[in-house]
């Protein structure tokens, strides 16, 4: 009969891809869009692999998300960038330890034209302060990531209450790193971006770096294990051993090696206790 | 157009990745659609043929569920199989099976509503015969079934279509992890915010092809099924 035979069918199925669907070693790591987009986890990822045959799956969020996920305990490992938001996880015992690992800037991402009129500022403040009075176009992640948190913390050291002061010209996009530099492309705006994802960003159009190396742009890595005491499934073991090799000189240098067009996309920096 | 070459250069190098891509697409997509038959059309069938009180309202609400948002199944999904919840000590979370799972309910309201329809109108026509030949209702279920073969595919391939083109319930369960719970539709919302235009709609263009060659297969099955039938 014709539902039997599905049924029989769908078990068949169920029956063949289950085993093709069971895993060897691996370990589940919520990380920020911005080490999936940069690239970062295409170069490092298959070396780790060779290196010891564990596979790191990578589900690839802004960073308040993935630290959501390790506080439901579907992931082993959190690797984010956002210092306040990762000391809050360790301090509600979520985290077993936090290691810095790497670290990058952030750049303003602009148009050419620069309608603000920002280029080549040092004092990222007053850049801001400039986009906010001309009312131009400014393309916010809005959805709690690495970059959103260090975007709010620049409008408040610019002395502007973003919350009371934004308009239409400023778009709250709730998206990934690369969805609002498409849309900041599209519409001729401004954005906040990790240099790592700029870089390994391939619809550049008619955007540019207009604004860089103001300290307060600096953007720190860590890296935690989520806490087997209050999440039994975690796989401590494979979960540490990833973070052992990240901080290793032998991770650190697999990061410093991962460049585009000779730039250097982040930089290790395990060994610095106090980032 | 870059995009079209793009796409072409995938397929034609048997690009590895590409096709672990489609394979799991595939194997994701038709399971669900293969699970949701088992349950639809029966489920189909029996709205069909009974009456009981609040049938209207049943079938009024089936249909509603063919609209249900992919985004809304993947949450609910994802919340009963996360490690907080009720059936996190599966351990499905962000796996295949989390991804057929979203599917099948997806799909399930359009293969039943679909179904109903079709094996109601068969059942008008062929109601005197069957009362006449006083058969029980298990086998009049199945006789009907049977005769609506041939049309209760187009039910399952627009199942399949729904499930192959959705992206918004696999993206929550699966967390689009490379090699392993990515498909054609995560990977062209990831090379979009990559800023990979072109590979996007390269990626596009491949899923296109691989949705017209399944009906494509879909239609000749019926065509030969017709003339079997006579």
């Amino acid at each position: 009969m014709f539902n039997r035979r599905i049924l029989l069918i769908a078990a068949a199925v169920v029956a063949f891809t289950a085993p093709a669907f069971a895993q060897e070693k691996s370990i589940v790591v919520a990380s920020t869009t911005s080490t999936q987009d940069s690239g970062l986890f295409e170069y490092l990822l298959p070396l780790y692999k060779q290196k010891t045959g564990v596979t790191v799956k990578v589900i690839s969020q802004g960073t308040g998300q993935a630290l959501d996920t390790g506080r439901r305990g579907d992931a082993d490992v959190v690797f984010v960038h956002a210092r306040s938001a990762e000391e809050k996880f360790m301090a509600e015992g979520q985290g077993v330890k936090r290691y810095p690992v790497m670290y990058n800037d952030f750049v303003l991402i602009g148009p050419k034209s620069d309608p603000a009129g920002v280029k080549g500022f040092r004092d990222v403040g007053k850049a801001f302060t400039a986009i906010k009075d001309k009312q131009i176009s400014f393309i916010s992640r809005g959805d709690k990531s690495g970059t959103h948190i260090a975007e709010l913390a620049l409008w408040k050291a610019s002395g502007i209450d973003i919350e009371k002061d934004k308009g239409a010209w400023y778009k709250a996009i709730g998206q990934g790193m690369g969805a609002a530099l498409n849309i900041a492309g599209a519409g001729g705006g401004y954005v906040l971006s990790d240099r790592g994802t700029w870089l390994n960003f391939k619809n550049k159009g008619d955007l540019a770096i207009l604004v860089e190396g103001d300290k307060r742009m600096f953007n720190q890595y860590g890296v935690m294990l989520v806490n087997p005491d209050k999440h039994p499934n975690v796989k401590k073991e494979l979960g540490q051993q990833f973070i052992d090799y990240l901080v290793s000189s032998e991770g650190q240098n697999d990061i410093a090696n991962y460049k585009i067009n000779d730039t250097p996309l982040f930089y290790p920096n395990a060994n610095d206790a106090g980032a | 157009m870059p995009a079209a070459t793009s796409a072409l250069h995938l397929v034609l190098t048997g690009d590895p990745a590409l096709y672990t891509i489609v394979r799991l697409s595939l194997l994701v997509s038709l399971s669900a659609v293969l699970l949701a038959a088992g349950i639809g059309v029966p489920l189909g069938a029996l709205l069909a043929l009974t009456r009981f009180r609040g049938r209207t309202g049943a079938i009024v609400l089936l249909n509603a569920l063919m609209g249900l948002p992919p985004v809304v199944v993947g949450l609910v999904v994802f919340m009963f199989l996360s490690r907080s919840g009720p059936l996190g000590s599966w351990g499905l979370l962000f796996t295949p099976p989390a991804m057929v799972i979203a599917q099948t309910i997806l799909v399930t309201p359009i293969i039943a509503a679909l179904s109903r329809q079709t094996i109601e109108d068969l059942w008008v026509e062929y109601r005197d015969e069957l009362t006449a030949m006083s058969i029980g209702p298990v086998r009049r279920v199945t006789t009907l079934i049977w005769d609506a073969r041939i049309s209760l595919l187009t039910a399952l391939l627009a199942g399949f279509g729904r499930a192959a083109a959705e992206v918004g319930a696999i993206m929550i369960v699966g967390g689009n992890i490379e090699g392993f719970t990515r498909t054609m539709t995560t990977a062209i919302a990831l090379e979009t915010s990559k800023g990979d235009l072109p590979l996007a709609i390269g990626l596009g263009v491949v899923l296109m092809i691989i949705v017209l060659l399944i009906n494509a297969l879909a239609w000749g099955a019926r065509r030969a099924g017709e003339r079997i039938a006579g």
